[in-house]
């Protein structure tokens, strides 16, 4: 199975060329692609944890979300 | 003078689809950049369109609102990212995001901020709209623009990118 393609216009001649990525640049994709998912699924971990965590402090306190806003406020 | 608004270079993705494309040689002339991309991607899950500045995927950040139909929400990308939620293989046949992107002052100095709005095209309750502010945090002069979908995606054969100069004096 080919790799897949990449398409190149150049600005200045107009020219446009379509090149098969060699097996170094895929893997530096799928690489990338997998860092980025990581990446991701960390921040949304995180994200849910925050929300949690601010959801129990909230009940520890006995106070609602929009009263906590006013404390700060 | 008047201001001027100048096609490029544009690109109509052909049979087999393809995982990039690149702008390169971009000239140094006009004031501005911008870019309107019409793409679905091969994957069957929503994919983010990046840009790669001068071949560098590092040193961006993003700030995106959207709506998905039902609900709004905002989110933060470590990436210069034009639009996050792609025509996917399960949107209406035929459809295709429609993507617009501004990049002042590109051939200047300092950072290069981007701006750019998009819509998933899909005929159903749910089809994403978004807004995105975008900075990247390099002062080099852009010459070259690798549009990329996530995840390694695919753009199908149709997409089309058109690159746009504008000038402003």
């Amino acid at each position: 199975m080919p790799n897949p393609t990449r398409i190149i216009i150049n600005c200045e001649t107009g020219v446009e060329s379509i090149i098969e990525l060699t097996d170094a640049e895929v893997a530096e994709m799928t690489y990338a692609a997998e860092l980025a998912a990581e990446k991701k699924a960390e921040e949304d971990a995180k994200a849910a944890s925050d929300a949690t965590a601010k959801a129990a402090l909230l009940v520890k306190l006995g106070i609602t979300a929009d009263e906590a806003k006013l404390l700060l406020a | 003078m008047a201001n001027t608004f100048e096609l490029i270079a544009s690109s109509t993705v052909g049979a087999g689809g393809t995982t990039t494309i690149t702008f390169s040689s971009i000239p140094s002339t006009y004031t501005d950049l911008a870019l309107k991309l019409s793409v679905r991607s091969n994957s069957a899950g929503f994919r983010e369109v990046w840009v790669n500045p001068n071949g560098s995927s590092a040193n961006g950040t993003s700030r995106i609102l959207q709506g998905s139909g039902s609900a709004a929400s905002s989110y933060t990308a470590t990436r210069y990212q034009v639009f996050g939620a792609t025509n996917p293989t399960g949107s209406t046949a035929n459809t295709f995001s429609s993507i617009d992107f501004y990049i002042p002052n590109y051939a200047g100095s300092t950072n290069k901020s981007l701006s750019a709005d998009g819509v998933e095209e899909n005929n159903a309750t749910e089809a994403y709209a978004e807004l995105s502010a975008s900075l990247w945090s390099v002062t080099s002069a852009i010459t070259s623009l690798d549009i990329v979908l996530s995840a390694s995606a695919s753009f199908v054969q149709y997409s089309t990118a058109y690159l746009y100069g504008v000038k402003n004096a």
